[in-house]
């Protein structure tokens, strides 16, 4: 038996991955400490104090970060209720649809923007929205982050159906349900999981991004990421670091929902 | 990033046929319109004149290709010279991207073999733990990252403490800083493939090596190595494209003189200095590049998969 296991471990692979976990982890600790920093410059650590998150909600930047943030959220709780609702019928045409001449193409097309370099979609979206003469701003971001939410909705949810067999369906039509009350009262249900996580990361992916809305926001209308963006560029400063701290609670909160969310199984 | 969605399977059925053109349309139309029309139209801006308030004039010209390769003087009217400037800021992004994704694999690879390698109900959480940074706001981990690395930052503070150092090092700004940061944004990449190619690894394969008395790292080479290069693969391409276009590494932690790609184009829309076609016809050839990469990949993966 201990032959066995001797072909599988490699001396230092554990320690290499141990220094992996710190690689990932250490920057966002650090900036998670230095938010907590009472001192006024970001060198010193002069004891621990909430001013700088007191100074978000009501230092003298509070109002351009209020404004930035109302706009991250509904722009990224809107694209990914469009692109989850997209996907979930893109998914079902392409798992429950049979086979068809146009499968392989819609596949390609749906994951277009993860082939696309996302400064390229970015320049392309600018071009596209001024080519015909739409005004850049609030809109053009929400519609821009829909279409590339959809791909990050599709693969969650497309991998939680082709898991699904399609014997519930066919039970519920043997007993006289109609296709749309076997679709909406026995699939949906049964995909809840993947639709959750799909909307979840599409609603991460949306809040997170920061090329293609740098490109498409306009003069004057800022997201989150844009606004953090802009303040960097002028040095760094400790409200910056709270403000990310707080993002990155909301990401960790919403991905380890998602995690959880998938791994748990209705289907028995 | 790459690869694209997997092809449908084990519970595909036909039980939706009737409505698929229907239920596939919203995707076509947003897909299609704010995503595949503009990238043709890009394409279009590339080939036009540029107009010098920032947008173009459409009268067809291939002077953003030309600038890209050639330098005709200050009036244009000079003979044909090879302009190194913009070729030498590709060369460099493509070199920073290659380093990165060795980077990515001398780290990633050990640690998807070990994650592979635990046993099977903890696994999840292993990979959990690699994919939550992923999902971190990159422009917060870019900026972490320059927090970090700062001549008085934590990173030099920390070595100068345990005395490993006497003076702080100068790591930002530098070509260094931008080759970790693509790392750093890129590392879960490298890692998730290559995991799983490990994971299905049959390990009966290197027991038998070992009892033909092949050595441990000889086994490793000549058998494993073999069996999950599609991973590895997988995993280079994952960090090699979206760091070959990356803006925010290079812009935040490289400085003026570490230019990229990613901010070349940037600059040409950038208030009325810039010249939108230039910017196209730069964006196009990133664009070549990524998309010939992912061609020889998909091509590849066809052939690997007929053979077996």
């Amino acid at each position: 038996m201990s032959a066995k296991t001797d072909v599988k471990t490699f001396f230092g692979f554990k320690g290499i991955t141990l220094l992996c976990l710190v690689i990932l982890y250490a920057p966002l600790i650090v900036v998670t400490l230095y938010s907590f920093n009472a001192s006024k410059s970001i060198t010193v650590w002069e004891g621990l104090s909430f001013h700088w998150y007191l100074d978000v909600f009501v230092g003298p930047e509070s109002a351009k970060f209020k404004q930035a943030a109302l706009n991250s959220f509904v722009i990224a709780i809107v694209a990914a209720t469009l692109s989850t609702a997209i996907a979930t019928a893109a998914a079902t045409a392409i798992v429950r649809g049979g086979k068809f001449r146009l499968r392989t193409a819609s596949l390609g097309l749906i994951s277009l923007p993860l082939m696309v370099p996302e400064i390229v979609t970015a320049v392309a979206t600018l071009i596209f929205f001024n080519s015909i003469g739409f005004t850049r701003g609030f809109l053009t971001i929400l519609v821009a982050h829909t279409a590339f939410c959809i791909p990050f909705a599709y693969l969650p949810i497309q991998a939680r159906m082709q898991g699904i067999e399609d014997t519930y369906e066919q039970a519920a039509m043997d007993l006289y349900a109609t296709k749309t009350q076997a679709f909406r009262r026995v699939l949906l249900p049964l995909m809840m999981p993947g639709i959750v996580s799909g909307f979840l990361l599409a609603f991460i992916v949306s809040l997170d991004d920061f090329i293609i809305t740098n490109f498409v926001k306009g003069a004057g209308v800022e997201t989150l990421p844009t606004a953090i963006f802009g303040s960097v560029k002028q040095g760094l400063k400790p409200n910056i670091m709270a403000i990310s701290t707080m993002l990155l609670a909301v990401s960790i909160m919403m991905v380890t929902i998602s995690y959880f969310v998938s791994k748990s199984d209705n289907t028995k | 990033m790459a690869g694209g969605a997997a092809s449908g399977g084990s519970a595909a059925s036909d039980t939706y046929a009737k409505a698929r053109h229907w239920l596939l349309l919203p995707s076509w139309v947003v897909v299609g319109i704010f995503v595949l029309a503009p990238v043709l139209m890009m394409m279009v801006y590339s080939f036009l004149t540029k107009e010098f308030r920032g947008g173009v004039i459409w009268e067809f010209s291939l002077s953003a290709y030309d600038q890209f390769f050639f330098d005709r003087g200050l009036f244009g009217d000079e003979p044909a010279k090879i302009d190194w400037t913009y070729i030498a800021i590709f060369w460099r992004s493509i070199w920073q991207a290659g380093a990165a994704t060795i980077l990515s694999l001398l780290i990633g690879f050990p640690t998807a073999y070990f994650i592979a390698t635990r046993p099977e109900k903890n696994r999840a959480i292993w990979v959990f733990l690699i994919t939550i940074p992923y999902w971190v706001n990159l422009l917060i981990r870019t900026v972490s990252m320059k927090f970090l690395l700062r001549d008085q930052g934590p990173l030099n503070d920390f070595l100068v403490n345990i005395g490993l150092i006497d003076t702080p090092l100068h790591i930002i700004n530098t070509n260094l800083a931008v080759q970790l940061g693509l790392f750093y944004s890129y590392l879960p990449f490298m890692v998730l493939p290559i995991y799983a190619s490990v994971e299905r690894y049959n390990f009966a394969l290197s027991e038998a090596a070992a009892d033909l008395y092949a050595t441990k790292w000889v086994t490793l080479r000549r058998i494993l190595l073999p069996a999950v290069k599609p991973g590895v693969i997988a995993g280079c391409i994952l960090v090699f494209v979206p760091s070959l276009g990356a803006f925010l590494a290079p812009d935040l932690l490289g400085g003026a003189k570490n230019f990229m790609i990613g901010s070349l184009i940037e600059e040409q829309f950038k208030g009325n200095a810039g010249n939108w076609p230039f910017g196209a016809a730069i964006s196009m050839i990133l664009l070549t590049m990524v998309l010939t990469i992912l061609l020889i990949y998909a091509r590849q993966q066809r052939q690997a998969e007929d053979l077996s």
